[in-house]
């Protein structure tokens, strides 16, 4: 890897007062943003960048904090130094989004009206709300225009929903491993994940703080089946194969598969953590977003909003947001006469490919952010 | 005679476009093409390619490049979005010949073609004298080239025909690069056409 890494950081804290109406009806009357920054704004606030996290991701993009280094970025490979997204050249900002828990407003925070937790009344969130109080940080940083918004995943869906939404202050949109809408079978794995976790008889309705537990086992069984959708089969059959963890087939149903070692693994790390709520709220965001139903279905007169350039990128083996889904913003893109362009990048390890370290996934990165004029 | 970026099919192809037009390069490579199109003639480009440098480096050209493969329908690109559909040297290197010429004339209102003419009498020549052709424009050995198409002016031309697209213009150059007014599939090694369909 090439370049170096922001080092130490710290995450930062800003409160908004004005209410903010979501997409689904309901309103938050103040809330919390949770965000880190790295690098410098500079005179003419040209160079931001924002980098938006997918499904259980954070503000915590980058570095380590001084009292723990063990704890680093999620995206750390792609920001520093020298790296990409290059804090020598541009302001890097992450945030948690709304309806986390890492510290943004969300359904483990109290709710000010009843002073409890708000569990299962945290109002659901789309992608569009997001959009919405990320623009009111942007305000606080003194940040007009974005050089360019980032993400994969769900991190992608955001930037796209900024360039329809907020086309005067997106400069460039680079979209990974994204898709303009979930297909069935998305929302499908979604669903099961979704059941696992309000089936779980520690799930109490979405209120299970007042009862002093965790629904552990329906988030470890969300999160497996969401791990293996990450993956693409031939990772799989070369990072495990049929290897075993003991020497002989022991007929029992503990672990005897090494895949079922480290999904289990995974699904404990993750559900010792993570909130299920927040699990609920951020896939049901996935399977709402869809900017194309403001034009009965139409991304080509969705997409006639924004005026970004974009960099569309796909993973070969990622089957949970296929080649294909990139290539369909691709196609509206296009329609529209915009400035496009599109990276097929060879990579094995399916949907997951956008967190990895490749030479030439981020060159291209690299090598679009160093043609945007700041 | 010196030539732009020393491809003298550029200079023609460049004089084909009009300031302004919507231009797509399939097979772009670096984009240098398309990079002198926008410096010279203002035109708003789009690249196609599918090998992996070609693309970081048509991004590092600052052009808008579509990773993709020609061998199949340009699924991405809506019916006469372009002015000029660009295929420059390319064409003997596509299997769907037919596909390809068709997909060009459903995205754009012209194709600009350029291809090697295997009929160049240094090529007939050598293949005279037993060895298959090496030349300015058919720069590969024949083990390690990327063509696979063999074809001659009157084969594409015949090709044409039988596609009912129109040849609105054609240049014949030979190996530096010179104009070939007279006796073409026999004197030319690089052939420029402009094509548009039967109306």
């Amino acid at each position: 890897m090439s370049g170096q890494s922001v080092g130490v950081v710290a995450a930062q804290r800003a409160h908004f007062d004005q209410p903010l109406q979501l997409r689904s009806g309901g309103v938050l009357p103040a809330y919390d943003l949770v965000y880190e920054t790295y690098g410098t704004l500079n005179a003419a606030k040209s160079n931001a960048i924002l980098v938006c996290h997918a499904l259980s991701g954070n503000h915590h993009i980058a570095g380590h904090y001084a009292d723990d280094p063990q704890n680093v970025g999620w995206w750390d490979n792609i920001v520093g130094p020298g790296r990409p997204l290059d804090t020598d050249k541009f302001f890097i900002v992450g945030l948690n989004n709304l309806g986390g828990c890492h510290g943004s407003t969300g359904p483990s925070s109290p709710n000010p009206a009843t002073g409890k937790t708000w569990g299962a009344d945290f109002p659901m969130v789309a992608v569009i709300d997001w959009v919405h109080a990320q623009a009111h940080l942007a305000d606080l940083l003194g940040i007009d225009s974005w050089a360019a918004i980032m993400g994969g995943s769900l991190g992608g869906m955001q930037a796209l929903r900024w360039s329809i939404t907020y086309p005067e202050r997106v400069r460039n949109a680079i979209v990974i491993a994204a898709a303009p809408r979930l297909s069935a079978q998305n929302i499908a794995f979604n669903d099961v994940a979704r059941q696992a976790i309000l089936t779980d008889p520690d799930f109490h309705g979405g209120h299970f703080y007042e009862h002093g537990t965790r629904p552990v086992r329906g988030l470890r069984l969300a999160r497996m089946l969401g791990h293996i959708t990450y993956l693409s089969d031939d990772q799989m059959g070369e990072k495990f194969g049929r290897e075993l963890r003991n020497e002989a087939l022991s007929y029992h149903f503990g672990v005897e598969f090494e895949v079922e070692s480290y999904l289990r693994y995974q699904g404990d790390k993750f559900a010792s953590y993570f909130d299920a709520n927040t699990y609920l709220l951020m896939t049901k965001a996935l399977d709402y977003f869809d900017p194309a139903r403001e034009h009965n279905g139409n991304l080509t007169a969705t997409m006639a909003r924004s005026t970004a350039g974009f960099l569309i990128i796909s993973f070969s083996t990622d089957w949970r947001f296929s080649p294909a889904r990139s290539k369909e913003m691709v196609a509206a893109l296009l329609a529209n006469g915009r400035n496009v362009s599109y990276a097929d990048i060879s990579l094995n390890f399916g949907h997951d490919s956008f967190l990895m370290h490749d030479a030439h996934y981020h060159d291209v990165i690299d090598a679009y952010l160093r043609k945007i004029k700041l | 005679m010196t030539h732009t970026l020393g491809r003298p099919d550029f200079d023609l192809i460049t004089a084909w476009i009009e300031p302004g037009d919507r231009v797509l390069d399939l097979g772009c490579g670096d984009g240098t093409l398309l990079r002198h199109l926008i410096d010279t003639r203002g035109v708003h480009g789009w690249g196609v390619e599918i090998d992996d440098a070609n693309i970081l480096a048509a991004i590092r050209n600052g052009i808008n490049v579509i990773q993709g493969n020609l061998e199949r329908p340009l699924d991405e690109f809506a019916d006469q979005g372009f002015d000029h559909v660009v295929l420059s040297r390319t064409l003997q290197t596509v299997r769907h010949t037919e596909g390809i010429l068709r997909e060009m004339l459903r995205v754009g209102r012209e194709a600009v073609v350029s291809f090697p003419n295997f009929a160049y009498w240094k090529n007939l020549r050598s293949v005279l004298d037993g060895r298959m052709p090496v030349s300015e424009d058919l720069p590969y050995q024949w083990y390690d080239s990327p063509n696979v198409r063999f074809f001659t002016l009157l084969d594409f031309e015949a090709l044409c025909d039988k596609m009912g697209l129109v040849i609105r213009e054609r240049h014949v150059l030979d190996e530096e690069g010179n104009l070939v007014e007279d006796e073409v599939n026999f004197l030319g090694s690089l052939a420029v056409y402009r094509l548009t369909l039967n109306r």
